[in-house]
């Protein structure tokens, strides 16, 4: 029970009346980025993450994981009174959630939505809380072969298990794997594709990608679809609250077995959307009346927003515990936690105690305090989907910019940002999933770094690899996930042979 | 509590802004979604796609071949990991080419409609004009020309509604960015005038 005496120390350390407020702003300023259109969760804690610039990391920290709450929280709001999930989690949560805001329920399914959000990443912090250390214990045996093996593992997963075709995610992950290698090399000291370009030197930034891929190409895509918001009007009461709550008991079983499928998936890299799914199905699957679903019924609104959390949350113990992110927001998080100086991995659980503990009691009390701020303020940002797209726009597009220019106050990077812009509309266009571009973009280097050191380590020997158990077997799984469309193949056609066609 | 800037600004657009039905590049012509020809389909720029990819493929290729791409006593040179990372890219995009060719005589996926391209042409390029005059007025001066000129000119929304909530939105961005959390952001010289 060593966890619960830290995690009470971190509490101690976020009560402060300067972090709670921080944290209030930063749960509005993510409700606010997860309702509009054209923003979202990684790309309002890229955006915003210059304002934690001058704060100190713990403050700062505790600002950007409150943006990511309130960006969970806020897409729901999207999906279900407008019927546009403001993140691709959401879409499951339209399914039943936009019916029930038809039948004038709006106020039953919103708070049947944060409810339920709350109580899947309730369960995945907790999760985090007593998991985190032990598996960060174990990992601070890891050198750079085991590391690498991790590395290897998340990539081959991606390309293996991923639902878009293969040579479009290969493309985007060697594309994020190369720029994340231009600048200069960090080994040999020696410059990589520059081509004589001074603003290259730095190499391309992460986050002033992210804001490109997310920020700007969701606008044009916006644009180009023309969306009409025209959605329900809700205020929540406590009546209604307090009915809905009363309700939940009898779903129990949903809510739990969307909180393991969420917790899951959300450890497992790439996971995030696909649980939102899988917790909506298994409920219709093993509800009595699965032909109810769709039609606005409250079950159909419980399982998809606990896995979504529940894994968007849960997605947060690899990055802490490996320093390996389990989706896109948390790869950015990732980049805020580098910012710093803070090197996310095992030894963080070492170094920065105080960090770490805090992080992990702001996971708690920011999902509290975010239920309670969006049940009282949904008619306020219902309200803000009601402005003139053509406004909302230009303050998005200014916001990126801003953004992407104080992440290292180079004025190139504005026009890098355009650019990324370009490609991600593209990208999004013709399949082309943008996932592992980001993750390659922020691993890239990490994972060279260790494959590098661990050759001059075993002295340019690949089988050092496979040269103990655990490295070994990490190593072999990755290769096996990366040909696994392979495998499955060759199993299929050999039970095919076995069992002739007819019988 | 103080308001998180953009939340404020927002909020006040609300309340001076009442047409919330204006659409978005409705340019009253008539042209519905359905009928407006396609400007390319989604095969030829999935074509383009990967052949620039090749290219680039080639190119950081070339660069890294040249700066080694060996494999030394200790390990890899700087060049060995991005050189095969350009092979495998370069692989990929033939292989994309390559289905992107049998995919010929299909049904034509329309990528982008001119309708759409004129809407999507419409928010880039004052995104790229923003860019571009970032770089002389400074990001407060040019955001205000942004917000204001894309909403009376795009939006069609009244002129004193576009002026005000601009000026609103900019006088926001500056008290948050410049004042409260001190991140230095590019100036012109309209910040100058006032002593910043």
């Amino acid at each position: 029970m060593e966890a619960l005496g830290l995690l009470m120390h971190g509490f101690a350390v976020l009560l402060t009346w300067k972090t709670l407020s921080l944290m209030m702003v930063g749960l509005l300023l993510g409700v606010f980025v997860g309702v509009l259109p054209g923003l979202g969760g990684p790309n309002g804690v890229a955006i915003l993450l210059p304002l934690t610039f001058t704060m100190d990391p713990t403050a700062a920290i505790v600002m950007l994981s409150c943006i990511y709450w309130g960006a969970l929280f806020g897409g729901a709001i999207t999906s279900i009174l407008f019927n546009i999930p403001g993140e691709a989690w959401s879409v499951a949560t339209t399914f039943d959630g936009y019916p029930m805001a038809q039948q004038g329920k709006a106020a039953e399914a919103l708070t049947a939505a944060f409810t339920s959000s709350f109580i899947g990443s309730l369960v995945a912090v907790m999760l985090i809380t007593f998991l985190a250390p032990s598996i960060a214990s174990f990992a601070l045996r890891f050198g750079p072969p085991e590391f690498f093996s991790v590395y290897l593992l998340t990539f081959c997963s991606f390309v293996g298990l991923g639902r878009e075709e293969k040579h479009k995610t290969i493309i985007s992950m060697t594309l994020g794997l190369l720029l994340a290698a231009v600048g200069m090399d960090t080994v040999s000291g020696q410059l990589r594709m520059t081509f004589g370009f001074d603003a290259l030197l730095r190499g391309v930034n992460f986050l002033v990608a992210v804001i490109g891929l997310f920020g700007i190409s969701e606008i044009l895509l916006t644009m180009e679809e023309r969306l009409a918001l025209r959605g329900h009007a809700a205020a929540i009461s406590l009546r209604v609250v307090l009915k809905v709550w009363k309700e939940m008991p009898r779903y129990w079983v949903t809510l739990l077995r969307s909180s393991a499928i969420g917790c899951w998936l959300g450890i497992t890299p790439g996971g995030a959307i696909a649980a939102s799914f899988m917790g909506y199905n298994l409920a219709k699957r093993f509800a009595k009346d699965p032909s109810t679903f769709g039609t606005g019924r409250i079950e159909g609104v419980f399982a998809p927003e606990t896995a979504a959390h529940a894994s968007g949350t849960s997605a947060l113990l690899p990055m802490l515990a490996l320093g390996i992110p389990g989706s896109g927001t948390a790869a950015i998080l990732l980049g805020g936690l580098m910012v710093w100086g803070l090197n996310p991995g095992p030894l963080l659980f070492v170094e920065h105690k105080d960090f770490v503990w805090g992080l992990i009691a702001s996971m708690y009390l920011g999902n509290v305090v975010g239920l309670v701020i969006v049940l009282t303020t949904v008619p306020i940002f219902a309200a803000v989907l009601r402005v003139p797209f053509a406004a909302i726009a230009p303050m998005i597009v200014v916001s990126c910019a801003i953004g992407a220019f104080a992440i290292q106050n180079a004025l190139f990077d504005v026009w890098l940002m355009l650019g990324f812009g370009v490609v991600g509309y593209v990208f999004k266009k013709i399949g082309i999933p943008l996932a592992p571009f980001t993750l390659a973009l922020v691993l890239g280097n990490r994972s060279e770094d260790a494959f590098r050191l661990s050759m001059i380590g075993a002295g340019g020997d690949l089988r050092v690899f496979w040269s103990n158990g655990l490295v070994g077997s990490i190593t072999t799984l990755a290769l096996v996930l990366l040909f696994w469309p392979l495998i499955g193949r060759l199993f299929e056609s050999a039970r095919r042979r076995r069992r002739p066609i007819g019988t | 509590m103080a308001l998180p800037g953009s939340l404020r600004s927002t909020r006040a657009t609300h309340d001076i802004m009442a047409e919330p039905e204006s659409e978005i590049g409705g340019d009253g012509r008539g042209e519905s979604a359905q009928d407006s020809p396609a400007v390319t389909t989604t095969r030829t720029v999935e074509v383009v796609v990967y052949l620039l990819l090749l290219a680039l493929a080639l190119v950081l290729g070339y660069d890294n071949w040249k700066s080694g791409m060996g494999w030394a006593k200790d390990g890899p040179q700087s060049g060995y990991l991005p050189f095969y990372l350009c092979v495998i890219l370069a692989g990929a995009s033939l292989f994309g080419l390559g289905v992107a060719g049998m995919k010929r005589g299909q049904a034509v996926k329309t990528f982008v409609t001119r309708d759409q391209f004129r809407r999507v042409i419409q928010v880039f390029v004052p995104t790229a004009l923003f860019c571009l005059l970032m770089q002389w007025l400074g990001i407060y001066a040019a955001s205000f020309l942004l917000v204001a000129g894309f909403m009376r000119v795009i939006g069609r929304i009244a002129l004193w509604k576009s002026l005000v909530t601009s000026l609103l939105f900019t006088l926001v961005m500056f008290v948050t960015f410049e004042v409260a959390f001190d991140v230095i952001m590019p100036k012109g010289p309209i910040e100058r005038l006032f002593g910043y």
